[in-house]
């Protein structure tokens, strides 16, 4: 057996002296203690930072989606920062269809245990995209694919950017998108047949098949649908 | 390899029989005086074998991966190369359904997501809505939802426990575990009247205060409990079976583990000492007198270690929480988001208009959004609500920790055996429910 990891405690950069969290009471909805970082990240990055507010007692702040990459990386890299721990990635759709949609990256910092919640808002009438921060944070990988297949934003940077929760073969849509109606676009005739018409014995993706080379071990029906450029996989 | 020379015969039964009525056998080549020529087989090479990789399929069907999660595993012999994992067999969009809901109406979904601790999402959840609404709730609910998330905590680490065992080898843990979680749901159903999914909580308060008698049964259980612990202790943690099955395996450095954002157990098995009740704490969790267990080394044995120990430390909570639980009511007063009593409904007219908005527009919290976590049994569990005015949220996020806990799967599982891949897997201790939403 190895001597094993040293351990790292939250709070660490803190020092001892530090008093322990306490829960929050009676929060207030606007205002509040404003989290240091936010005016680090302004005196940082000056116009890439667009608004900073605090809400029900976490801070938000709301970044240029081009800039959004520099910024997480300044958190996570600056030794004054050290936001080292990704909660979560995901996206936020008003129902006000001329509001932007929301990216929010809920960013915490172990050593300082502080907690800071990222936004971007992507207009529109433009591509949905923004850069991925999966280059810094490995947890970002899923987060990310979710987002992208639940509300189709492109993750610029992103190593395999695929649907995660639907099939690859979905084509109804972004589901978590406010013009997505709740039992989905197509008609239930619709989505019986496309289920019955699956076929679950080709389960496989071209890319698993190739990595194992079994594609000649395929049945022969098999091979042609796929070579006829069916996808595959889930 | 040398050169293997063999005849090859051939039965040609169609010419006829020999002197001695056998079917004739003539040599497959002949010769032309017509004597048998021993013919050059080709040689037996062996096939190399290093290089020619296996695709091998594991699930959705299969009672190892706890769900219907399926694993595609490139094999090198028996070595895994690459992992990929396929999710979603268990999609239900939940989070797309509360948008169409009340905040009362979504915590029923929280029950079914995770459904091993449903009574800790159920307080997550309320927590979200109602750090929304602004309500503090009372010191009589808070220690009871202290107790309700820490009943669940055990309930789901047993379940871990028993099913780990199970997946390794070993079934007598997993009865014992098994007939303590039962303890634990006749609790609940004593409580609230429903077992696997109570929806226990209110925004701002409690389906139901807990009836007489019941704390004495809680502190029977948090008395009897412990011994289970000890039995499931000496029967695994010396085991040679279990302990050449765990240790080693699956290792995450710190470092490692904080940037592919795992929580829980399996952050805390990797020597990061991050636990939300102790770091972000919420329900006074740091009033309680607890130690959070930390591994040194990020294996599937320091995973089941901490679990362990996790299940002593809530027994400690669930008895300070049973000792200090104050009287007084468990619902906040606040008109918002409280219906009123229900004889004064029914007979007063203010009241019944109160009762008829609450439930027909239900409540309906200011702007603003709230990201709440919570320590769930599988790490950090986060609800994260944004609302626009309405009774309805905008958007409603679960933040579930055995999905970002399995995406490092691949990572955990490479370079190891096959066999491996079923213990790390277990380790994680998923919940495809959680995972697919």
């Amino acid at each position: 057996m190895s001597d094993g990891f040293e351990i790292q405690y939250a709070g660490s950069a803190l020092g001892n002296a530090a008093p322990a969290p306490v829960t929050p009471r009676n929060v207030p909805n606007r205002g509040g203690e404003q989290n240091p970082s936010a005016a680090a990240l302004r005196q940082q990055f000056g116009d890439a930072i667009e608004r900073v507010d605090v809400v029900w007692g976490v801070t938000n702040v709301y970044v240029r989606p081009e800039r959004a990459l520099d910024i997480v990386r300044w958190l996570h890299d600056d030794s004054s920062q050290r936001y080292d721990y990704l909660s979560d990635v995901t996206a936020v759709e008003y129902r006000d269809l001329e509001a932007p949609i929301e990216v929010v990256w809920h960013l915490r910092s172990l050593p300082f245990r502080r907690e800071l919640r990222l936004k971007a808002q992507l207009p529109k009438d433009k591509p949905l995209e923004v850069a991925s921060v999966w280059s810094i944070y490995k947890g970002a990988d899923w987060l990310e694919r979710e987002c992208f297949d639940m509300f189709g934003i492109r993750f610029i940077g992103h190593p395999d950017l695929r649907r995660i929760l639907m099939w690859e073969q979905y084509r109804e849509g972004f589901p978590l998108r406010k013009d997505f109606p709740l039992r989905g676009r197509f008609s239930r005739a619709e989505q019986l047949r496309q289920a019955l018409a699956a076929n679950p014995e080709a389960r496989y993706s071209m890319e698993e098949l190739s990595i194992a080379d079994a594609f000649e071990d395929l049945p022969t029906d098999m091979r042609k649908r796929l070579k006829g450029g069916e996808r595959t996989g889930e | 390899m040398a050169t293997q020379k063999r005849t090859v015969e051939v039965a040609l039964s169609t010419t006829g029989v020999d002197a001695e009525g056998r079917p004739q056998r003539v040599p497959l080549v002949i010769a032309d005086d017509g004597s048998p020529v021993a013919v050059e087989a080709p040689p037996m090479v062996e096939p190399d074998l290093a290089g020619e990789h296996m695709l091998i399929n594991i699930g959705p069907q299969h009672p190892a991966t706890h769900g219907v999660l399926r694993l595609v595993l490139e094999l090198d012999g028996e070595t895994v190369v690459r992992c990929i994992p396929h999710i979603g067999y268990l999609h239900c969009g939940f989070e797309k359904l509360g948008e169409y809901r009340q905040y009362n109406q979504i915590l029923p979904l929280t029950d079914r997501e995770d459904y091993l601790n449903a009574m800790g999402n159920n307080v997550g959840c309320a927590m979200s809505a109602e750090r929304l609404f602004g309500i503090e709730i009372t010191e009589r609910c808070k220690v009871l939802r202290v107790i309700a998330c820490e009943l669940s905590r055990i309930a789901s680490h047993l379940v871990w426990v028993g099913t780990t065992c199970i997946d390794i080898g070993a079934f007598t843990p997993f009865l014992w575990a098994f007939q303590q979680r039962e303890y634990i749901y006749d609790l609940i159903e004593r409580w609230v009247g429903a077992r696997l999914t109570p929806t226990i909580t209110r925004v701002g308060g409690l389906a139901a205060d807990i009836p007489d008698g019941w704390m004495t049964d809680l502190r029977h259980f948090t008395k009897e409990f412990p011994k289970t612990v000890d039995e499931i202790d000496k029967m695994l943690t010396k085991n040679g079976i279990w302990v050449g099955r765990t240790i080693g395996l699956g290792v995450m450095t710190p470092e490692e583990a904080t940037n592919w954002g795992l929580s829980g157990p399996m952050l805390r098995a990797s020597g990061v000492a991050y636990d939300v009740r102790k770091d972000f704490p919420y329900y006074d969790y740091e009033t309680y007198d607890f130690d959070v267990p930390v591994g040194t080394n990020g294996d599937v044995y320091d995973r089941y270690l901490v679990r362990m120990e996790e299940l002593r430390q809530s027994i400690r909570i669930l008895e300070q929480a049973a000792n200090r639980l104050p009287d007084g009511p468990i619902n906040v007063d606040d008109p918002r988001v409280i219906l009123p009593n229900k004889s004064k409904a029914t007979s007063e007219m203010e009241s019944m208009i109160h009762h008829f908005k609450l439930v027909m527009e239900g409540p309906r919290p200011p702007l603003g959004e709230a990201y709440v976590a919570m320590e769930s049994p599988k790490g950090e569990k986060g609800y994260y609500m944004v609302s626009d005015g309405t009774s309805k949220p905008v958007r409603w996020r679960i933040r579930p920790p055995s999905f970002v806990n399995l995406a490092a799967i691949p990572k955990m599982v490479e370079g190891h055996l096959l066999s491996d891949v079923i213990a790390i897997n277990a380790s994680i201790d998923i919940v495809m429910g959680e995972i697919d939403r």
